[in-house]
């Protein structure tokens, strides 16, 4: 898989307006069951992000999913920044500069691993794994990019009857269950953004 | 921000609102006085309630101390962005700096009180942590 400097960019983009168009909904059922700044943080990360374009786009894929990643650590706040951040910097250190979609894959669970690593979380607990692991299974599986997009919008929305056991929702206790999970929301919006800027292909 | 040099362990305070920050330091202070190096951090990059890592790296950088620096956090992303912050820093320091499972406020004040005579990184996490467990 080669991404020309174009194909970046357009991804960068891409990602920065999933997040952009829907930080209204992000922060209302972040205000359902969270401490109401999901959609905010979001969108002020990936508006710092948009903000390192054109240059961003100059560098390679791996090193321009870490500059990603340190600019959400750094401009997010809340959990997410490190969490979101996290994956990005792990994606780009497991990657080569021209990788192909077996290095992705191999790269993406490492990312995941970290994920779990900084929140100390497993998927279960209502966060954004129970979006990230169920994915990977299906990219891992080899689907295209509907494929993944669907499995990314419906893992977020298997959220929704989870009792949250990680993260602020889990304060709520019983009362979290009803609602879907905004990180969950978020990292679905980002993952469809992304294999349809990609455009995936499946692979048997 | 506010800070001191000594060869005691430093503490670092972060809180998602730098009012709870601050006035933790207050109370830290009227304890100890000088005598130990101290910093807090608290809000998002624009103001609001929340933490943020640039935030807590410079207060780390201003409780610095060679004995090491304690943070005390409050709620989930305080703590995140904590750990994420000790990861950035350089290697020889991220071994010298600890994130404390304790409650803000009182554990603050117990650690600088630990810390204001003299005792190890260890021993100044593990009273914070203790008071409470």
């Amino acid at each position: 898989m080669s991404l020309d400097r174009a194909a970046r960019e357009k991804l960068v983009r891409a990602l920065a307006a999933s997040m952009i168009e829907h930080a209204e909904e992000l922060t209302s059922l972040d205000q359902a069951i969270g401490d109401g700044d999901h959609g905010l943080n979001m969108k002020r990360g990936f508006e710092a992000v948009l903000a390192t374009l054109p240059g961003l786009a100059d560098k390679s894929l791996p090193e321009m999913l870490k500059s990603i990643g340190m600019t959400l650590v750094m401009k997010v706040g809340g959990a997410s920044g490190p969490l979101v951040g996290t994956f990005f910097m792990e994606l780009g250190k497991g990657l080569p500069e021209l990788p192909a979609r077996t290095d992705l894959v191999a790269a993406a669970e490492k990312a995941i691993d970290a994920v779990k690593m900084r929140g100390r979380s497993e998927a279960g607990q209502k966060t954004l794994l129970d979006v990230l692991v169920p994915v990977q299974a299906v990219f891992a599986g080899g689907g295209d990019a509907r494929a993944i997009a669907a499995e990314a919008a419906q893992a977020a929305d298997r959220t929704t009857p989870m009792l949250a056991t990680r993260g602020r929702a889990s304060f709520l206790g019983e009362r979290s269950i009803g609602h879907m999970d905004p990180g969950s929301r978020s990292t679905s919006l980002l993952i469809s953004a992304a294999v349809a800027a990609l455009e995936f292909e499946a692979t048997s | 921000m506010s800070s001191s040099s000594s060869g005691n362990v430093g503490i670092v305070i972060v809180s998602h609102s730098s009012k709870i920050a601050e006035g933790a330091a207050d109370m830290v202070r009227q304890m100890v006085g000088n005598a130990v190096p101290l910093a807090w951090t608290g809000g998002d990059t624009d103001g609001g309630l929340g933490t943020n890592v640039a935030g807590i790296l410079e207060a780390i950088e201003a409780a610095w101390s060679t004995a090491g620096v304690a943070i005390l956090v409050d709620l989930g992303g305080a703590e995140t962005n904590s750990e994420m912050a000790v990861e950035m820093l350089a290697e020889d320091r991220r071994a010298r700096v600890v994130v404390c499972n304790a409650p803000v406020v009182e554990g603050a004040v117990i650690a600088a009180t630990e810390s204001s005579g003299g005792s190890s990184l260890a021993a100044v996490k593990r009273s914070a942590e203790e008071f409470y467990a």
